[in-house]
């Protein structure tokens, strides 16, 4: 018996999964969202993802897609208007290099910032410092890394969104809107977008959040 | 003026290897420099400021980094002898499939080589469960891309000729042909592939290489205990 129709598996305070909401939204599609509880994962999420167990999970007309860039690749070519990707080979090309370069380099150490402290911390920011620059020159003058509408990278980049949330919780200062115009420029119209907005945590409940899992950690520095 | 293609490179770089069977697949002609990393060239790290490091494409002038990202531009760019399947599901598949080779059979095996006593044993279990999902995804298929080489059998490929040499210098198993039967005659079959097996990096020179970083490990190991 084949399912139809879209379904979401994700966490509300994923970055991840809040990724392909946006990618949805975008495109029109409708879908079920099923919120899941990491410490208490449900049998289908288990039986869709058997590799890593993880969120965000899209099935599709019954067939499970994980990794977040891979459904949002899977979501590009499956539902061809309002591109994400752009059309040319090497501008595509840009988007997965520098869409990689965040989840494997950034995420990191925006995880490691939260949990460090002194000269190791200070290490840690001045890193996250320079990765911003770095994305700030593939950024340049453009409204979205996508151009005048956001696309792939822009929807990648959401978890800088979670650092800033996560330092004004904490009362740290990382990601310096002196030291980076262009990033914060490029954050304040991501967050107006009609679209992108719908797609990131509650703001009161995201700051409760960083606030109970690191807090304490900060305090006791 | 035609096409002009090179390749940024090392003698033993199993992700440069990559790029090298999709050029040849699809019989793009091309330019190698071969690098040294222990004295990077200012052209590479002028093309790859951020990572600094090999496989780096050249395409006209215009750099591309990150080994999976090439192939993915190479199959866009050059249309003959494609390497992802056409499907978007089958798309999807071929590029968790990808991924998972580079996040965690990559890293699950490279312990099994690096690590020794109960460290080791971990990452010889972990590597038996990675390699588990990899078997049956080889059901009825005698590539990962079907009938032909694909681009799961590009990524992982590199596995054929490197898990035998560390099967070598640490003496273990680590893909046995009873436990792990379509596995096994995917390495044999991938290995010996047309094209492929022109291009492996000279056995002896990968088991003295891997040997002298087993070695330095080791010692760096014990001197800090």
């Amino acid at each position: 018996m084949a399912e139809e129709g879209v379904k979401l598996f994700g966490t509300w305070a994923s970055p991840f999964s809040r990724r392909i909401e946006v990618a949805l939204k975008l495109k029109g599609v409708e879908y079920e969202y099923i919120e899941e509880n990491l410490t208490n994962k449900s049998p289908a999420l288990l039986n869709y993802n058997p590799v890593h167990k993880q969120i965000p999970v899209l099935v599709h007309n019954g067939k499970p897609v994980a990794e977040s860039f891979v459904i949002m690749e899977y979501i590009d070519e499956t539902w061809k208007h309002n591109p994400i990707l752009p059309a040319d080979p090497y501008e595509r090309a840009m988007a997965r290099f520098w869409a990689k370069y965040i989840d494997e380099k950034f995420w990191p150490a925006a995880k490691k910032v939260l949990v460090t402290k002194g000269e190791e911390q200070k290490g840690v920011i001045d890193e996250i410092q320079q990765q911003m620059k770095n994305l700030e020159g593939e950024l340049k003058e453009k409204k979205f890394f996508g151009g005048e509408s956001f696309g792939f990278l822009d929807i990648a980049a959401n978890i800088i969104i979670w650092l800033v949330v996560a330092q004004e919780a904490l009362g740290m200062e990382i990601l310096n809107e002196e030291k980076l115009p262009i990033l914060h420029g490029w954050l304040q119209r991501l967050l107006n977008d009609a679209v992108f907005k719908e797609c990131v945590p509650p703001k009161e409940r995201h700051l409760d959040f960083f606030k109970v899992k690191f807090g304490s950690s900060i305090a006791s520095k | 003026m035609g096409e002009e293609v090179k390749l940024f490179r090392t003698w033993s770089s199993s992700f440069a290897l990559r790029i090298v069977w999709a050029l040849k697949i699809k019989g793009i002609e091309y330019e190698t420099v071969f690098e040294d990393l222990s004295n990077k060239s200012p052209l590479l790290l002028q093309y790859n400021p951020v990572h600094k490091k090999v496989p780096i494409l050249v395409h006209n002038g215009r750099p591309i980094a990150e080994s999976l990202v090439i192939l993915e531009y190479i199959d866009e760019t050059w249309k003959q002898a494609p390497l992802l399947p056409k499907d978007p599901y089958e798309r999807a598949m071929a590029r968790f499939w990808a991924k998972f080779g580079d996040d965690k059979v990559l890293t699950s095996i490279w312990s099994v080589f690096i690590k020794q006593g109960k460290e080791q044993e971990e990452a010889l279990v972990a590597t038996m469960e990675n390699l588990k999902f990899l078997e049956e995804e080889m059901k009825g298929k005698k590539f990962f891309g079907g009938e032909r080489i694909g681009y799961v059998d590009l990524a992982l490929g590199y596995l054929a000729n490197l898990i035998s040499i560390f099967e070598e210098i640490v003496g273990l198993k680590i893909v046995d042909e009873e436990k792990l039967p379509l596995l096994y005659s995917w390495m044999q079959d991938f290995a010996e592939a047309p094209i492929i097996r022109d291009n492996w990096p000279p056995r002896e020179k990968m088991i003295v290489k891997f040997q002298a970083l087993l070695d330095a490990a080791i010692a760096s190991s014990s001197s800090s205990s």
